[in-house]
Protein backbone atom coordinates (compact mmCIF):
# COMPACT_ATOMS: atom_id res chain seq x y z
CA UNK A 1 0.00 0.00 0.00
CA UNK A 2 1.34 3.53 -0.53
CA UNK A 3 1.93 4.75 2.44
CA UNK A 4 2.02 8.64 3.79
CA UNK A 5 4.70 9.92 4.00
CA UNK A 6 6.32 12.19 6.62
CA UNK A 7 9.04 14.84 5.21
CA UNK A 8 11.70 16.06 7.80
CA UNK A 9 12.60 19.66 6.97
CA UNK A 10 15.47 21.85 7.35
CA UNK A 11 15.67 25.76 7.81
CA UNK A 12 18.99 26.33 7.02
CA UNK A 13 20.45 30.19 6.83
CA UNK A 14 24.31 30.71 6.72
CA UNK A 15 25.33 26.80 6.64
CA UNK A 16 23.15 26.34 10.04
CA UNK A 17 19.76 24.91 10.55
CA UNK A 18 17.51 27.22 12.30
CA UNK A 19 13.88 27.07 13.42
CA UNK A 20 11.41 30.45 13.68
CA UNK A 21 7.88 30.99 15.06
CA UNK A 22 5.98 32.40 12.40
CA UNK A 23 8.84 32.86 9.98
CA UNK A 24 10.76 34.89 12.44
CA UNK A 25 12.44 33.89 15.83
CA UNK A 26 14.62 32.11 14.52
CA UNK A 27 17.39 30.06 16.56
CA UNK A 28 20.46 27.24 16.26
CA UNK A 29 19.46 23.82 15.66
CA UNK A 30 22.64 22.24 14.61
CA UNK A 31 24.67 21.05 11.55
CA UNK A 32 22.14 20.36 8.20
CA UNK A 33 24.50 17.62 6.66
CA UNK A 34 24.25 15.54 10.28
CA UNK A 35 20.81 16.57 11.02
CA UNK A 36 19.14 15.07 7.68
CA UNK A 37 21.24 11.89 8.02
CA UNK A 38 20.11 11.47 11.97
CA UNK A 39 16.12 12.09 10.49
CA UNK A 40 16.68 9.59 7.29
CA UNK A 41 18.18 6.90 10.13
CA UNK A 42 15.27 7.66 12.52
CA UNK A 43 12.30 7.02 9.86
CA UNK A 44 12.21 10.56 8.04
CA UNK A 45 10.58 9.49 4.43
CA UNK A 46 12.26 12.20 2.89
CA UNK A 47 14.15 15.37 3.84
CA UNK A 48 13.65 19.09 2.74
CA UNK A 49 16.20 21.58 3.08
CA UNK A 50 14.57 25.03 2.88
CA UNK A 51 17.72 27.89 2.72
CA UNK A 52 15.67 30.37 4.50
CA UNK A 53 17.77 33.96 3.94
CA UNK A 54 18.76 32.73 0.27
CA UNK A 55 20.81 35.62 -0.21
CA UNK A 56 23.72 35.49 -2.52
CA UNK A 57 26.52 35.59 -0.36
CA UNK A 58 25.35 32.57 1.23
CA UNK A 59 24.93 30.22 -2.28
CA UNK A 60 28.43 29.02 -2.02
CA UNK A 61 27.67 28.03 1.40
CA UNK A 62 24.01 25.98 0.66
CA UNK A 63 25.60 23.94 -1.84
CA UNK A 64 28.49 23.16 -0.34
CA UNK A 65 25.65 21.52 2.60
CA UNK A 66 23.63 20.20 -0.19
CA UNK A 67 26.73 18.45 -1.35
CA UNK A 68 27.67 16.96 1.58
CA UNK A 69 24.12 15.80 2.59
CA UNK A 70 23.53 14.12 -0.43
CA UNK A 71 26.39 12.26 -0.36
CA UNK A 72 25.13 10.24 2.54
CA UNK A 73 21.38 10.46 2.47
CA UNK A 74 19.28 7.94 0.01
CA UNK A 75 16.24 8.69 0.49
CA UNK A 76 14.33 11.75 -1.68
CA UNK A 77 16.46 14.46 -0.95
CA UNK A 78 14.63 18.42 -2.08
CA UNK A 79 16.26 21.78 -1.54
CA UNK A 80 14.56 25.08 -1.76
CA UNK A 81 14.54 28.69 -1.11
CA UNK A 82 15.67 30.99 -3.66
CA UNK A 83 15.49 29.51 -6.97
CA UNK A 84 14.66 32.09 -9.04
CA UNK A 85 15.86 30.93 -12.22
CA UNK A 86 16.57 27.28 -14.35
CA UNK A 87 20.41 27.94 -13.41
CA UNK A 88 19.75 28.13 -9.76
CA UNK A 89 17.90 24.48 -10.15
CA UNK A 90 20.46 23.08 -12.09
CA UNK A 91 23.00 23.95 -9.40
CA UNK A 92 20.84 22.58 -6.54
CA UNK A 93 20.62 19.97 -8.30
CA UNK A 94 23.62 19.58 -9.76
CA UNK A 95 24.63 19.42 -5.91
CA UNK A 96 22.79 16.24 -5.31
CA UNK A 97 19.37 17.21 -4.98
CA UNK A 98 16.27 15.39 -6.32
CA UNK A 99 13.62 18.11 -6.06
CA UNK A 100 13.88 21.57 -5.97
CA UNK A 101 10.87 23.38 -4.51
CA UNK A 102 10.38 27.29 -5.94
CA UNK A 103 7.84 29.66 -4.68
CA UNK A 104 8.20 33.03 -5.40
CA UNK A 105 9.90 32.99 -8.55
CA UNK A 106 7.34 30.74 -10.44
CA UNK A 107 4.87 33.34 -8.46
CA UNK A 108 6.60 36.29 -10.90
CA UNK A 109 6.80 33.87 -14.13
CA UNK A 110 4.86 30.60 -13.96
CA UNK A 111 6.91 29.31 -16.66
CA UNK A 112 9.83 28.74 -14.53
CA UNK A 113 8.04 25.26 -13.35
CA UNK A 114 7.97 24.10 -17.02
CA UNK A 115 11.56 24.69 -17.76
CA UNK A 116 12.84 22.95 -14.74
CA UNK A 117 10.01 20.46 -15.78
CA UNK A 118 10.94 19.97 -19.07
CA UNK A 119 14.28 19.10 -18.10
CA UNK A 120 14.75 17.18 -14.92
CA UNK A 121 11.02 16.07 -14.84
CA UNK A 122 7.78 17.03 -13.23
CA UNK A 123 8.40 14.86 -10.30
CA UNK A 124 11.72 16.64 -9.70
CA UNK A 125 9.66 20.26 -8.84
CA UNK A 126 7.53 21.17 -6.31
CA UNK A 127 5.76 24.62 -5.86
CA UNK A 128 5.62 25.76 -2.84
CA UNK A 129 2.73 27.48 -1.44
CA UNK A 130 2.94 29.98 1.58
CA UNK A 131 -1.24 30.53 2.66
CA UNK A 132 -2.93 32.99 4.43
CA UNK A 133 -6.36 32.78 5.92
CA UNK A 134 -8.53 35.81 4.54
CA UNK A 135 -12.19 36.65 6.28
CA UNK A 136 -14.17 33.54 7.99
CA UNK A 137 -17.33 31.84 7.48
CA UNK A 138 -18.86 31.57 3.43
CA UNK A 139 -16.24 34.48 2.79
CA UNK A 140 -13.44 32.29 4.19
CA UNK A 141 -10.38 31.94 1.10
CA UNK A 142 -6.61 31.69 1.12
CA UNK A 143 -4.11 34.08 0.29
CA UNK A 144 -0.56 33.53 -0.88
CA UNK A 145 1.87 35.43 0.06
CA UNK A 146 5.70 35.77 -1.64
CA UNK A 147 8.71 36.44 -0.53
CA UNK A 148 9.21 34.04 3.03
CA UNK A 149 5.38 35.61 3.57
CA UNK A 150 5.93 39.19 3.45
CA UNK A 151 4.55 40.12 0.09
CA UNK A 152 0.80 39.55 -0.69
CA UNK A 153 0.31 38.23 -4.20
CA UNK A 154 -3.38 38.92 -4.63
CA UNK A 155 -3.85 35.16 -5.48
CA UNK A 156 -6.13 32.44 -4.32
CA UNK A 157 -4.01 29.14 -2.78
CA UNK A 158 -6.20 26.91 -4.26
CA UNK A 159 -6.44 28.48 -7.63
CA UNK A 160 -2.73 29.05 -7.80
CA UNK A 161 -2.32 25.12 -6.61
CA UNK A 162 -4.00 24.16 -9.75
CA UNK A 163 -2.36 26.50 -12.01
CA UNK A 164 1.00 25.46 -10.99
CA UNK A 165 -0.52 21.77 -11.76
CA UNK A 166 -0.79 22.77 -14.87
CA UNK A 167 2.60 24.61 -15.67
CA UNK A 168 4.09 21.10 -14.82
CA UNK A 169 4.77 20.97 -10.82
CA UNK A 170 5.13 17.03 -9.61
CA UNK A 171 3.95 17.95 -5.70
CA UNK A 172 2.88 21.12 -4.02
CA UNK A 173 3.88 22.25 -0.71
CA UNK A 174 1.33 23.77 1.11
CA UNK A 175 2.31 25.61 4.22
CA UNK A 176 0.15 28.05 6.41
CA UNK A 177 1.63 30.90 7.25
CA UNK A 178 -1.23 31.23 10.00
CA UNK A 179 0.25 27.64 11.94
CA UNK A 180 3.76 28.29 11.12
CA UNK A 181 5.76 26.98 14.34
CA UNK A 182 2.67 27.18 16.18
CA UNK A 183 2.44 23.62 16.88
CA UNK A 184 -1.00 23.63 17.53
CA UNK A 185 -2.27 21.49 14.13
CA UNK A 186 -2.23 21.91 10.68
CA UNK A 187 -4.80 23.77 9.02
CA UNK A 188 -6.88 20.78 7.64
CA UNK A 189 -9.55 22.95 5.63
CA UNK A 190 -6.68 24.23 3.90
CA UNK A 191 -4.78 21.26 2.98
CA UNK A 192 -8.63 19.28 1.94
CA UNK A 193 -9.58 22.77 -0.29
CA UNK A 194 -5.81 22.34 -2.09
CA UNK A 195 -6.07 18.51 -2.37
CA UNK A 196 -9.75 18.47 -3.25
CA UNK A 197 -8.66 20.87 -6.67
CA UNK A 198 -5.32 19.22 -7.67
CA UNK A 199 -4.11 15.95 -8.68
CA UNK A 200 -0.60 15.89 -7.83
CA UNK A 201 0.28 14.76 -3.92
CA UNK A 202 -0.12 17.47 -1.73
CA UNK A 203 2.21 17.84 0.99
CA UNK A 204 1.13 19.77 4.47
CA UNK A 205 3.37 21.78 6.68
CA UNK A 206 2.86 24.20 9.25
CA UNK A 207 1.55 23.55 12.35
CA UNK A 208 2.85 20.06 13.46
CA UNK A 209 3.13 19.33 17.30
CA UNK A 210 1.76 16.19 18.36
CA UNK A 211 0.75 12.69 16.73
CA UNK A 212 -2.98 13.55 16.50
CA UNK A 213 -2.06 16.97 14.09
CA UNK A 214 -0.84 14.56 11.66
CA UNK A 215 -3.64 12.10 12.30
CA UNK A 216 -5.74 15.01 11.65
CA UNK A 217 -4.28 16.36 8.18
CA UNK A 218 -3.95 12.83 6.51
CA UNK A 219 -7.58 11.90 7.60
CA UNK A 220 -9.86 15.05 7.35
CA UNK A 221 -6.76 17.01 5.74
CA UNK A 222 -6.50 14.43 2.71
CA UNK A 223 -3.00 15.27 3.08
CA UNK A 224 -0.09 12.58 0.93
CA UNK A 225 2.87 13.79 3.09
CA UNK A 226 3.22 15.97 5.93
CA UNK A 227 5.96 17.74 6.56
CA UNK A 228 7.67 19.12 10.11
CA UNK A 229 10.78 21.13 11.23
CA UNK A 230 10.81 22.08 14.75
CA UNK A 231 9.49 18.95 16.24
CA UNK A 232 11.94 16.40 14.86
CA UNK A 233 15.01 18.17 15.30
CA UNK A 234 14.68 19.88 18.98
CA UNK A 235 13.92 16.01 19.48
CA UNK A 236 10.38 16.86 20.60
CA UNK A 237 8.25 14.07 19.15
CA UNK A 238 11.11 11.20 17.82
CA UNK A 239 9.92 10.19 14.05
CA UNK A 240 10.22 6.37 14.83
CA UNK A 241 7.24 6.98 17.72
CA UNK A 242 5.30 9.09 15.63
CA UNK A 243 4.62 6.80 13.08
CA UNK A 244 4.18 4.02 15.34
CA UNK A 245 1.37 6.35 16.73
CA UNK A 246 -0.06 6.87 13.01
CA UNK A 247 0.15 2.89 12.13
CA UNK A 248 -1.85 2.34 15.37
CA UNK A 249 -4.28 4.51 14.19
CA UNK A 250 -4.86 3.05 10.82
CA UNK A 251 -2.72 5.62 8.72
CA UNK A 252 -0.55 3.47 6.50
CA UNK A 253 3.43 4.34 7.27
CA UNK A 254 6.42 3.02 5.87
CA UNK A 255 7.03 1.57 9.50
CA UNK A 256 9.36 -0.37 10.69
CA UNK A 257 12.15 0.79 8.26
CA UNK B 1 33.42 -0.07 -14.46
CA UNK B 2 29.79 0.73 -14.09
CA UNK B 3 28.36 2.86 -17.20
CA UNK B 4 25.76 5.24 -16.13
CA UNK B 5 23.90 6.11 -19.36
CA UNK B 6 23.12 9.90 -20.02
CA UNK B 7 20.22 10.60 -22.23
CA UNK B 8 19.51 13.72 -20.97
CA UNK B 9 16.53 12.47 -18.85
CA UNK B 10 16.77 13.58 -15.57
CA UNK B 11 19.25 13.58 -12.66
CA UNK B 12 21.56 10.55 -12.64
CA UNK B 13 24.41 12.13 -10.27
CA UNK B 14 21.93 10.16 -7.20
CA UNK B 15 22.41 6.99 -9.40
CA UNK B 16 26.08 7.41 -8.91
CA UNK B 17 26.53 8.43 -5.63
CA UNK B 18 24.82 5.55 -4.86
CA UNK B 19 27.21 3.04 -6.63
CA UNK B 20 30.14 5.36 -5.17
CA UNK B 21 28.33 4.12 -1.50
CA UNK B 22 28.26 0.64 -2.24
CA UNK B 23 31.84 0.67 -3.21
CA UNK B 24 31.62 -0.03 -6.87
CA UNK B 25 33.05 2.19 -9.34
CA UNK B 26 30.56 4.18 -11.64
CA UNK B 27 30.51 6.65 -14.63
CA UNK B 28 27.92 8.73 -16.41
CA UNK B 29 28.61 8.67 -19.86
CA UNK B 30 27.09 9.13 -23.27
CA UNK B 31 29.85 7.69 -25.43
CA UNK B 32 28.81 4.53 -26.85
CA UNK B 33 32.62 3.47 -26.79
CA UNK B 34 32.38 3.38 -22.95
CA UNK B 35 29.02 1.60 -22.94
CA UNK B 36 30.86 -1.22 -24.79
CA UNK B 37 33.82 -1.20 -22.87
CA UNK B 38 31.54 -1.78 -19.41
CA UNK B 39 31.24 -4.22 -17.12
CA UNK B 40 27.46 -3.61 -16.39
CA UNK B 41 25.19 -0.77 -17.60
CA UNK B 42 22.68 1.32 -15.60
CA UNK B 43 19.36 2.61 -17.91
CA UNK B 44 18.08 5.62 -15.53
CA UNK B 45 15.77 8.03 -16.23
CA UNK B 46 12.73 10.26 -15.10
CA UNK B 47 10.06 11.53 -17.61
CA UNK B 48 8.27 11.53 -20.67
CA UNK B 49 9.00 8.32 -22.80
CA UNK B 50 9.63 10.57 -25.87
CA UNK B 51 13.05 11.08 -24.23
CA UNK B 52 14.02 7.79 -25.57
CA UNK B 53 14.05 8.97 -28.57
CA UNK B 54 17.26 10.38 -27.33
CA UNK B 55 18.66 6.97 -27.00
CA UNK B 56 18.02 5.83 -30.70
CA UNK B 57 21.17 5.03 -33.10
CA UNK B 58 24.74 4.64 -31.33
CA UNK B 59 23.68 4.42 -27.91
CA UNK B 60 20.72 1.90 -28.27
CA UNK B 61 22.92 -0.07 -30.68
CA UNK B 62 25.87 -0.04 -27.54
CA UNK B 63 23.22 -1.29 -25.25
CA UNK B 64 21.58 -4.23 -27.24
CA UNK B 65 25.15 -5.23 -28.07
CA UNK B 66 25.98 -5.28 -24.31
CA UNK B 67 22.95 -7.42 -24.24
CA UNK B 68 23.85 -9.64 -26.59
CA UNK B 69 27.52 -10.67 -25.04
CA UNK B 70 25.56 -10.55 -21.42
CA UNK B 71 26.36 -7.99 -19.98
CA UNK B 72 24.56 -7.06 -16.92
CA UNK B 73 22.14 -4.29 -17.71
CA UNK B 74 19.54 -2.60 -14.69
CA UNK B 75 17.15 -0.28 -16.52
CA UNK B 76 15.56 2.48 -13.23
CA UNK B 77 11.95 3.94 -13.65
CA UNK B 78 11.70 5.01 -17.49
CA UNK B 79 14.64 3.08 -18.11
CA UNK B 80 12.84 -0.22 -17.47
CA UNK B 81 9.68 0.93 -19.47
CA UNK B 82 12.63 1.36 -22.36
CA UNK B 83 12.54 -2.49 -22.25
CA UNK B 84 9.03 -3.08 -23.08
CA UNK B 85 7.41 -3.09 -26.28
CA UNK B 86 6.01 0.47 -25.74
CA UNK B 87 4.47 2.52 -23.86
CA UNK B 88 0.88 4.90 -24.31
CA UNK B 89 2.63 8.30 -23.39
CA UNK B 90 4.40 8.25 -26.69
CA UNK B 91 2.57 5.23 -29.15
CA UNK B 92 4.37 6.12 -32.00
CA UNK B 93 7.77 4.92 -30.41
CA UNK B 94 8.95 1.42 -30.14
CA UNK B 95 11.06 0.26 -26.96
CA UNK B 96 13.21 -2.62 -27.08
CA UNK B 97 10.91 -4.96 -26.84
CA UNK B 98 12.61 -7.10 -24.33
CA UNK B 99 9.90 -7.69 -22.02
CA UNK B 100 6.55 -7.95 -23.65
CA UNK B 101 3.81 -5.32 -23.34
CA UNK B 102 2.93 -2.07 -23.29
CA UNK B 103 3.30 0.53 -20.59
CA UNK B 104 -0.04 2.55 -19.22
CA UNK B 105 -1.48 5.31 -17.34
CA UNK B 106 -2.79 4.62 -13.93
CA UNK B 107 -6.71 3.99 -13.51
CA UNK B 108 -8.11 7.27 -13.19
CA UNK B 109 -9.62 5.80 -9.50
CA UNK B 110 -6.27 6.54 -7.93
CA UNK B 111 -3.94 9.94 -7.96
CA UNK B 112 -1.17 10.23 -10.47
CA UNK B 113 1.50 10.34 -10.46
CA UNK B 114 1.97 7.42 -8.36
CA UNK B 115 4.82 9.02 -5.38
CA UNK B 116 6.02 7.69 -2.43
CA UNK B 117 6.88 4.75 -0.27
CA UNK B 118 5.03 1.37 -1.42
CA UNK B 119 5.41 -1.88 -0.80
CA UNK B 120 7.29 -4.58 -2.73
CA UNK B 121 6.15 -8.19 -3.23
CA UNK B 122 8.91 -10.33 -4.22
CA UNK B 123 6.73 -13.07 -6.81
CA UNK B 124 9.33 -14.86 -8.11
CA UNK B 125 13.11 -15.96 -7.89
CA UNK B 126 15.26 -13.32 -8.34
CA UNK B 127 18.71 -12.25 -8.13
CA UNK B 128 18.59 -8.69 -8.24
CA UNK B 129 16.09 -9.15 -5.00
CA UNK B 130 18.60 -11.31 -2.88
CA UNK B 131 18.41 -10.72 0.93
CA UNK B 132 15.53 -8.19 0.51
CA UNK B 133 12.24 -9.12 2.79
CA UNK B 134 9.57 -9.56 1.42
CA UNK B 135 6.38 -5.96 1.16
CA UNK B 136 9.85 -3.95 1.64
CA UNK B 137 9.39 -0.09 1.11
CA UNK B 138 10.61 1.45 -1.71
CA UNK B 139 10.29 4.89 -3.41
CA UNK B 140 7.85 5.54 -6.93
CA UNK B 141 7.56 8.28 -9.02
CA UNK B 142 6.13 7.38 -12.11
CA UNK B 143 2.77 8.22 -14.34
CA UNK B 144 2.99 5.09 -16.59
CA UNK B 145 3.53 1.71 -15.55
CA UNK B 146 4.16 -1.93 -17.27
CA UNK B 147 2.00 -4.40 -17.22
CA UNK B 148 3.04 -7.73 -15.06
CA UNK B 149 4.57 -10.20 -17.33
CA UNK B 150 6.35 -13.45 -17.22
CA UNK B 151 9.49 -12.02 -16.14
CA UNK B 152 8.17 -10.42 -13.39
CA UNK B 153 9.82 -10.79 -9.82
CA UNK B 154 8.58 -7.80 -8.07
CA UNK B 155 5.02 -6.24 -8.05
CA UNK B 156 3.35 -3.66 -6.23
CA UNK B 157 -0.27 -2.32 -6.26
CA UNK B 158 -1.54 0.75 -6.90
CA UNK B 159 -4.58 0.97 -8.52
CA UNK B 160 -4.16 -3.00 -9.58
CA UNK B 161 -0.57 -4.89 -9.84
CA UNK B 162 1.85 -3.77 -12.36
CA UNK B 163 5.34 -4.45 -12.37
CA UNK B 164 8.31 -3.07 -9.85
CA UNK B 165 11.39 -5.49 -11.09
CA UNK B 166 11.47 -7.33 -14.10
CA UNK B 167 14.33 -9.80 -14.69
CA UNK B 168 15.16 -12.32 -17.36
CA UNK B 169 19.06 -13.65 -17.87
CA UNK B 170 21.17 -10.66 -17.51
CA UNK B 171 18.41 -7.91 -18.05
CA UNK B 172 16.75 -6.35 -15.26
CA UNK B 173 14.68 -3.51 -14.30
CA UNK B 174 12.83 -1.80 -11.37
CA UNK B 175 10.08 0.61 -11.77
CA UNK B 176 11.17 2.30 -8.40
CA UNK B 177 14.15 4.49 -7.33
CA UNK B 178 16.47 1.75 -5.31
CA UNK B 179 19.20 5.09 -5.56
CA UNK B 180 16.43 6.58 -3.09
CA UNK B 181 15.23 3.39 -1.19
CA UNK B 182 16.92 3.38 1.81
CA UNK B 183 18.56 0.39 3.12
CA UNK B 184 16.31 -1.86 0.49
CA UNK B 185 17.91 -0.02 -2.41
CA UNK B 186 21.33 0.03 -1.44
CA UNK B 187 20.99 -3.98 -1.07
CA UNK B 188 19.45 -4.21 -4.71
CA UNK B 189 22.19 -2.39 -6.04
CA UNK B 190 24.85 -4.37 -4.25
CA UNK B 191 23.31 -7.47 -5.66
CA UNK B 192 23.53 -5.67 -9.55
CA UNK B 193 27.00 -5.10 -8.46
CA UNK B 194 27.92 -8.29 -7.70
CA UNK B 195 26.35 -10.41 -10.39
Amino acid sequence: MLTKRIIACLDVDAGRVVKGVQFSDLRDAGDPAELALTHGRAGADEVVLLDISATYQNRATLLDVVRRTARQLFIPFTVGGGIRSLDDAAAVFDAGADKVTVNSAALADPTLIGRIARRYGSQAVIVAIDALRVGNGNGLHFGVKATGGRHATGRDAVRWASEAEQCGAGEILLTSIDRDGMRDGFDCELTRAVVNAVNIPVIASGGAGAAQHFIDVFRDGLADAALAASIFHLGITPIGELKEELQTAGIPMRWPC
Amino acid sequence: MIAIVDYKAGNLASVKKAFDHVGHEAAITADPAAISRADKIVLPGVGNFEATTALAGALQEAVVDAIRRRVPLLGICLGMQWMFDSSREAPQLRGLGLFAGECEKFPAAVKSPHVGWNQLQVAGASRLLHRLPQDSFVYFTHSYRAPVVEATVGKCEYGGAFSAVVESGQVFGVQFHPEKSGTAGLQLLRNFCEL
